[in-house]
């Protein structure tokens, strides 16, 4: 076992995490025209991937670190501290969400959309779904990588001691779990109907890799990862899903698509994290980490200052962006729907999500909590601090 | 693009001026190119034999009652256009919509429907009430495609139909995922998909009807069932025409 030595936080474990947080917001807002950016219009993947790897990472980073020093017991408890607080987050922001859909149920009301009122029936049996939510089977839209984050938290103790003592067994039970869940169908049954949307057993695979790199794997294979080759294949593959995506947009290139292709690739799962889309961030990851370098001068610049601040406060900037991508639609419903409010939404989102991370920072730096005000972290890089 | 726009300027005074149209053709301009992928053999040969029957399934979308208690759903329009469309040919099209029903709830009526109206065609609207629910997409998938099976076995085409375009409830109602399996179902098996979604969105865009608007009348969701009966007609012609003049009614 290997922790990195000590040094600076890699800052681009943040920068890219701020950088997801910001396409999550964007991604949430229906009709928007600033979502041709993000990058799930280009490829298999998307931001969840990028989110739930760097937060893999940073959970086997921090904690990985807190047991080795304070002992296992210490170190699970700070484990579960950390997912009950992703649980309140969550219950808050189900507050906020119910408080807007029982507004819109008052205030809306045309005949043509009878149908789709029915979301709003959930409104007349408060006494069963608000135990459903608080049990985190009743999930409504957009608010199902919460619960993901703490069922992945919940089950990461066992796992990071494993991962300290033999990474190559954490790596290999957390494949042979994903291949069970894919074969077995397993996943954790929501309310009223149907399953998790983001199935844990499965999206479990990106979280423990990401750790797997943190304790060192990224380092032990850092020759593989800047292999020419390596880059050559990733080229190939974010082309080649770039190609299949574009038939998805332009619907007479569907032809062009051969059957036995079509027939093997498609449906491409989200729910239970399809091997086309790990392959997809892997790739993506692969180019990250050869073109922008750890030590690379742009980090430090002001210029990345906004992301890579989103990026160290994520759970708040998660929640903020969740509330803010239904504040912005619901802003769009009510005054105007034009381009330029949709453009004007998603900057303001932005810069809230910016102000609001700044403003922690500062709240930390006064309440003495700072990383910086600490005895710096080791680093926590993306092949394992051999940069 | 003068030329176009004048174009369409002539085809708009043309069809408005066109005989039985209830409404201005601007909605039909509006909604783009709807135009099938697939041929409709079954409907074909109805077609010759001058008597085509065809079944709606769906859910509450494929119902409205209007202020005089009658039903000004979409299948009535699509009725009424197919006959002005087929002259000489009977055409029948019953309706079985129930509010709040999946696709596979839907699936498991099929032979009793099969039974009772032999249609030639089926219109399948579903997805919305799975959404609403909550199904497994995989559930509603299999559903669809279980679905397509019963209908060939039964000298049946399908047309698929999707959920409306509804901006209110958007943010609230994750439909992608069954949007993208219809979609899968449709290209994999050579059904016709009529994408009422992207339809609804364009008259949206293009400001032909106010989708956003709160209202109790019906005005609004008669005028867009109207039209959307009357594309569906087109589609259901279109489709007739592209199909092979027989066999390829199974897979």
């Amino acid at each position: 076992m290997s922790l990195p030595k000590p040094g600076d936080r890699d800052l681009r474990l943040d920068l890219f995490r701020g950088l997801a947080l910001w396409l999550i917001f964007l991604d949430h807002i229906p009709d928007n025209v600033v979502n041709w950016v993000t990058i799930r219009n280009y490829g298999f993947s998307d931001a969840a991937e990028i989110f739930v790897f760097i937060s893999g990472y940073t959970a086997a980073f921090v904690y990985g670190r807190a047991m080795r020093e304070q002992g296992a017991l210490v170190a699970s408890a700070r484990i579960l501290k950390r997912a009950w607080q992703v649980y309140v987050a969550h219950i808050f922001l189900f507050a906020i969400y119910t408080a807007e859909i029982a507004y819109v149920a008052h205030s809306f009301e045309n005949p043509l959309y009878q149908e789709e009122m029915g979301i709003f029936d959930f409104l007349q049996q408060p006494d069963i779904t608000l135990a459903q939510a608080m049990l985190l089977k009743f999930r409504p839209a957009n608010m199902d990588v919460l619960p993901l984050y703490i069922a992945l938290l919940a089950g990461f103790p066992p796992l990071l001691w494993l991962l300290l003592r033999s990474p190559a067994v954490a790596l290999g039970a957390s494949v042979l779990l994903y291949a069970l869940t894919l074969h077995f169908d397993w996943n954790i049954p929501a309310y009223p109907n149907g399953t998790w949307f983001f199935n844990p057993f499965a999206w479990q695979l990106l979280f423990v890799f990401g750790a797997w790199c943190a304790v060192g794997g990224a380092k032990q294979f850092s020759a593989v990862i800047r292999s020419p080759i390596t880059a050559a294949a990733a080229i190939a593959y974010l082309a080649f899903s770039f190609c299949i995506v574009l038939t998805w947009y332009i619907p007479s290139l569907e032809e062009l698509v051969p059957q036995w292709l079509a027939d093997w690739m498609y449906p491409i799962d989200k729910t239970n994290l399809d091997v086309l889309r790990f392959l997809h961030f892997l790739s993506l990851a692969v180019l990250t980490v050869r073109l922008v370098p750890g030590d690379w001068r742009f980090l430090r610049s002001w210029w990345l200052r906004p992301a890579i601040v989103c990026g160290q406060h994520s759970l708040e900037i998660f929640c903020l962006g969740v509330f803010l991508s239904f504040a912005a639609h619901f802003a769009m419903v009510e005054i105007h729907q034009g381009i330029l409010m949709q453009i004007a939404m998603s900057l303001l989102g932005i810069v809230i999500m910016v102000a609001t991370a700044a403003l922690i920072s500062w709240y930390k730096a006064i309440e003495g909590r700072s990383p910086r005000s600490r005895p710096g972290p080791p680093g926590a890089t993306l092949v394992g601090g051999g940069v | 693009m003068r030329p176009i726009i004048v174009a369409l300027l002539c085809a708009l005074a043309l069809g408005a001026g066109g005989a039985g149209a209830r409404e201005g053709n601007e909605c039909i301009v509006a909604a783009g190119t709807v135009a099938p992928d697939f041929g409709l053999p079954h409907v074909a040969r109805a077609i010759e034999k001058k008597k085509l029957d065809v079944a709606v399934i769906g859910s509450a979308s494929s119902e409205l009652t209007g202020p005089a208690g009658t039903n000004i759903a979409y299948p009535t329009s699509m009725q009424e256009a197919l006959r002005s469309l087929l002259p000489g040919v009977a055409v029948k099209v019953t309706t079985y919509a129930r509010a709040r029903e999946t696709a596979s709830e839907m699936e498991a009526k099929l032979p009793r429907i099969i039974s009772e109206a032999a249609p030639a065609l089926v219109i399948w609207q579903t997805g919305t009430a799975d959404a609403i629910r909550g199904v497994d997409p995989e559930e509603f998938r299999v559903a669809l495609d279980d679905g397509v099976d019963q209908l060939r076995a039964a000298d049946a085409d399908v047309v698929f139909m999707n959920m409306q375009y509804s901006p209110r409830t958007e943010a609230m109602l994750a439909v992608t995922a069954y949007a993208d399996a219809m979609r899968f179902v449709a290209l994999k098996r050579e059904a016709v998909l009529f994408d009422r979604f992207t339809i609804m969105r364009r008259w949206n865009e293009s400001g032909v009807f106010d989708l956003y608007g709160a209202t109790r009348t019906t005005n609004v969701a008669e005028r867009v069932h109207d039209c959307l009966g009357r594309l569906l007609a087109d589609v259901v012609v279109a489709g007739a025409r592209l199909a092979p003049a027989a066999g390829k009614g199974t897979d």
